[in-house]
């Protein structure tokens, strides 16, 4: 950071509009100072420390300092058994539980190359896209927060309450679920609880119009994030990013369409992406608005896997789990799309240990946040926060 | 103080007289050839509405935040968490009182009473009742507008006083915004001035006064009012840095913006000052456009209600109601709007809020001329 060359820039901020890049405001030279922005702040959603360089409100380097969440997720992994895996997985990206078991399982199950009951599949995809609903209702909400609109955070927090109690009715668990397990499930699910999924998807339709109509509708609420932090899809390909970020960026690349797994080619979902009607492609209101129209698609999945769900008659749901696992030497990276982006473990095995040899995470929040020092050059503190939200870490899956 | 006024000060008291004896007694305390026992007098009544407007206007931003996001608020202090506000203080009140050492000790603890003094100092001005103001100025408009001002000498105090960045960030961004914001406030207020030919606050009211109540109101006064009364109102909003013009306390950017560094009474205090702002402005834009004291109902034939409902009892009610019903606006909003940026706060204020504040006052001026 000290040894910053800025000799000569002053005081200026940028946006991208198509692909230059145009100076809005230029000022005389002045005295920069560093301003360490977290790992206590309201808006870095959780432990993120961001050393900016500001000049006067105008940040002209931002640097995301990490590690203050790091539990060694991948050397514990080394030394547990293969389903023991599966409770730290929930502790990744700890607001979408169901997504990381998920990506997790079918990656060893990958490995283990094992047959899984064609209802497990559908509870799994059920689980999962509550869970992103979740996960989004509270990316939404805390972006409001950030913008400073409180309120909707709360309408979020209280649909999201719904889909805890129905993952809680599921697992036992609230939020850490250790619910899909290698090659099965932990339970079937309860006696009624497709007709409560069901109820909540019915529930849940005018609601979010509700939210749409309070912010992103919202005069102000287009005025913070339209423009803001924009990124080329070009440059959001190199820096790997994933999920609603690059969809955000106009790039309709989807794991459950271009990687297919589980049941989901079987399904019917479209993959929304901004068409530059609403805003420009790329900026923070492209990925908030991806995350909108996603929570609709993901309540479609969830109502025709409802619709297709194989009879309960003779089912068990740990039936295709491995007594013990224990799989040939060799390799293998699985993936899945998560709320935030790829979720991707590689996982070596020696074919001796019963435990993995190597488990890396490729986490989506980590890679999506690496382009925070591109995106935050030139642009006001507000804006800064703003770029944050819309990049929608979890602090859990990005030091791990 | 000197010996003497303080034994004239203290010895009805201590001898167990009547209150009455005893406020006789401050009546004829003069300190220096200044009638000080009759300022202390009207001060006693002010501050206890300030300080009843803004405990309940606390516990309602409270209960109503709860009831837009579905929620029910405080309910454990008192029936229906009423207490809930005087816990709060008792719990400030024990709170440990921290100076962090880098800070400038002196603008750290003058600051916060800079801020509150410049507050409540616009009560004084505010006619509750026909029968009841504090200090009846014939500037009183005029020094409304000016006293307020002071709140930015304690924001940026307390906000350099602090040694922190984000603290400093916020009292820089309060500053700009108050300052800005005065000019398209006090350009609405005085249209209201010329509507009343006065800045008698008292002499307003008086003027807007008449059995057809709501309609004598300046408000209606003449085809454009309202948009001097709608400036106003923005403006007021930014001035007692209500979302969504809260930059300078920005809670997602600034951590709280200028308090940021204030713990215990000090912060309540801050707190407290914030609240008795924007009661302030809320009467100030219903005394000037809302007829302030004068019951909005009109005579209907033989039904009087306008007689009914007016007299220093009653005054005091349409003030504080429609005042409150200002707070309660205030709060809408902030429940319902994200914040403004920054630089869109400026562009609000200078190239939306001024010229047309601006339009206003000719409208206005010509209005007054044409129309007598």
């Amino acid at each position: 950071m000290q040894e910053l060359d800025t000799a000569g820039l002053g005081s200026v901020r940028v946006t991208r509009q198509s692909d230059k890049v145009v100076i809005l405001e230029k000022d005389l030279v002045t005295e920069q100072m560093v301003l360490a922005m977290g790992p206590q702040h309201p808006s870095t959603h959780g432990v993120l420390k961001l050393e900016c360089l500001t000049d006067g409100e105008v940040i002209t380097e931002a640097e995301p300092c990490l590690g203050y969440l790091h539990r060694c997720f991948e050397k514990c992994c080394e030394n547990v058994d293969y389903p023991a895996v599966v409770p730290y997985t929930d502790r990744l990206d700890y607001l979408a539980g169901m997504n990381s078991e998920f990506a997790y399982a079918i990656t060893v199950e990958k490995l283990l190359d094992i047959e899984i009951p064609r209802r497990v599949e559908f509870i799994r995809v059920i689980v999962a896209e509550l869970n992103r609903i979740a996960s989004h209702l509270v990316a939404i909400g805390t972006y409001g927060i950030d913008l400073g609109a409180f309120t909707p955070f709360l309408f979020c927090f209280r649909d999201r309450e719904i889909i805890l109690g129905l993952l809680e009715w599921a697992s036992g668990a609230r939020m850490l679920y250790n619910y899909i397990w290698i090659g099965g499930l932990a339970y079937d699910v309860p006696a009624d609880f497709l007709k409560r999924v069901r109820e909540f998807v019915t529930y849940f339709r005018p609601k979010a119009l509700e939210l749409s109509n309070l912010l992103t509708e919202n005069e102000i609420f287009v005025k913070r994030t339209w423009g803001i932090g924009i990124m080329p899809a070009d440059v959001a390909v190199n820096y790997g990013w994933s999920g609603p970020m690059l969809r955000g960026s106009g790039v309709k690349w989807d794991l459950r369409r271009n990687d297919p797994y589980s049941i989901y080619p079987e399904l019917d979902f479209k993959v929304p992406v901004p068409d530059g009607k609403y805003s420009i492609i790329g900026d923070c209101l492209s990925r908030h608005l991806v995350r909108a129209w996603e929570m609709d698609e993901s309540l479609k999945i969830i109502e025709q896997c409802i619709d297709k769900m194989p009879s309960a008659e003779g089912f068990n749901s740990r039936s295709a789990i491995p007594k013990r696992i224990r799989p040939k030497a060799g390799e293998v990276y699985g993936r899945a799309e998560n709320p935030r982006g790829e979720l991707g473990f590689y996982i070596e095995s020696d074919g001796k240990s019963t435990k993995p040899l190597r488990c890396k995470a490729r986490s989506s929040c980590f890679v999506n946040l690496s382009a925070m020092k591109d995106l935050s050059k030139g642009q006001l503190i507000p804006d800064l926060v703003a770029i944050i939200g819309s990049i929608d870490i979890v602090l859990g899956e990005v030091d791990r | 103080m000197s010996s003497t006024a303080l034994s004239q000060f203290s010895i009805p008291f201590l001898m167990g007289n009547s209150l009455n004896a005893w406020s006789e007694a401050l009546a004829g305390f003069y300190l220096f050839g200044l009638p000080l026992g009759l300022v202390i007098i009207a001060a006693i009544p002010l501050v206890f509405i300030a300080l009843y407007s803004l405990t309940y206007g606390v516990y309602g931003e409270r209960k109503i935040s709860a009831f837009m996001q579905d929620r029910l608020g405080p309910m454990e202090v008192g029936k229906w968490g009423i207490l809930q506000t005087i816990a709060d203080i008792l719990k400030l009140l024990q709170k440990e009182d921290i100076v962090p050492t880098s800070a400038d000790k002196f603008l750290f603890v003058v600051g916060p009473g800079i801020l509150f003094v410049g507050s409540f100092l616009a009560f004084a001005v505010l006619p509750f009742s026909p029968a009841f103001i504090g200090a009846n100025l014939n500037v009183g408009l005029f020094y409304a507008i000016g006293i307020v001002a002071i709140e930015v000498v304690g924001i940026l105090a307390a906000g350099w006083g602090s040694n922190n960045k984000w603290s400093l960030y916020g009292a820089v961004r309060s500053v700009a915004q108050i300052v800005s914001y005065e000019i398209p406030a006090a350009i609405a207020l005085l249209c209201g001035a010329m509507m009343a030919g006065t800045l008698d606050m008292q002499k307003i009211n008086i003027l807007q006064s008449g059995s057809y109540g709501f309609a004598h109101f300046y408000l209606f006064h003449s085809p454009i009012a309202w948009l001097p009364f709608l400036i106003y109102f923005i403006a007021s909003l930014a001035e007692v840095n209500r979302a969504p013009f809260d930059i300078p306390e920005a809670e997602s950017e600034l951590v709280a913006g200028y308090f940021t560094e204030y713990t215990g009474m000090k912060f309540a205090v801050i707190f407290l000052a914030e609240y008795g702002s924007m009661f302030m402005v809320s009467a100030i834009i219903s005394i000037v456009f809302l007829g302030g004291w004068n019951s909005p109902l009109p005579n209907i034939g033989s039904v009087a209600l306008n007689d009914w409902t007016n007299g220093p009892v009653w005054g005091a009610f349409w003030i504080i109601t429609k005042g409150f019903f200002f707070i309660f606006v205030q709060m809408w909003l902030r429940w319902t709007l994200p914040r403004l940026r920054v630089d869109q706060l400026m562009y609000l204020c200078w190239k939306v809020l001024t010229p047309f504040a601006f339009i206003s006052f000719v409208l206005t001026a010509i209005w007054e001329i044409c129309i007598p």
